[in-house]
């Protein structure tokens, strides 16, 4: 089995699988805190999905791309903690 | 937020990422990147600071008041579009440097476009963030 059949056949199905479950959460969770962390998972998830694209097609631009994409995550997870945060104590 | 972890990232996150969107800002002609996603990226650096130490203390290091970079990147862009005309060209049209600059790459009327979009898009996003981070 070649790199990238391997990416084809086994990485790439696997984040599908994971999107789809993490989705589940992110429409089921009870609580906001969940559905902040499922969010969170999908961002992470689709910069792997990402890293796998840009090592298939050989383009480092995408890299940065994801760069971006994970500091916009971190920022959106730090501003919902501060705002839940800030909704308990009132 | 009174996290030591972030903190002491933020310090060093806030002069990484403004390095990386300058850097972002000067390969946008040929490649992905340009005015726009470099200025989203500092304003993003900002905020960042600004989670972690406060508002007042991000003001303190923006010292002018953000507004005040929407006119200047306006202008920069009205005049990257108005300089063809006095070598007698039409309008807009792209003018560069034979050779290429150190560490810049290539020099053009396109690339004080950029700056200009840049200076708009990080006073709008600081000018956006600081009011909904002061409501909340």
């Amino acid at each position: 089995m070649s790199l990238s059949e391997f990416y084809y056949m086994i990485i790439i199905p696997m984040l599908g699988i994971s999107v789809i479950l993490v989705f589940i959460r992110f429409i089921k969770g009870p609580s906001l805190a969940d559905r902040v962390i499922a969010l969170d998972m999908l961002i992470l998830i689709s910069i792997g999905i990402i890293a796998v694209y840009s090592v298939v097609f050989n383009q480092s631009t995408f890299l940065d791309i994801a760069m971006l994409f994970s500091l916009i995550a971190f920022l959106s997870t730090a501003a919902y903690a501060y705002y839940i945060e800030q909704r308990q104590r009132k | 937020m009174k996290s030591l972890i972030f903190r002491t990232a933020s310090i060093y996150l806030l002069p990484l990422l403004l390095l990386f969107s300058i850097f972002i800002l000067l390969r946008g002609h040929y490649l992905p990147g340009g005015g726009f996603v470099g200025g989203l990226m500092a304003g993003v650096a900002f905020l960042i600071h600004s989670f972690a130490f406060g508002l007042k203390e991000t003001r303190n290091i923006i010292k002018i008041n953000p507004g005040f970079l929407m006119p200047i990147g306006l202008t920069i862009c009205v005049l990257a579009a108005l300089a063809p005309w006095i070598v007698s060209l039409p309008l807009m049209t792209g003018l560069w440097f034979e050779e290429p600059f150190k560490f810049v790459g290539m020099v053009g009327s396109a690339l004080f476009f950029d700056i200009g979009v840049y200076l708009v898009v990080v006073g709008s996003t600081l000018i956006i963030m600081f009011t909904i981070a002061d409501t909340v």
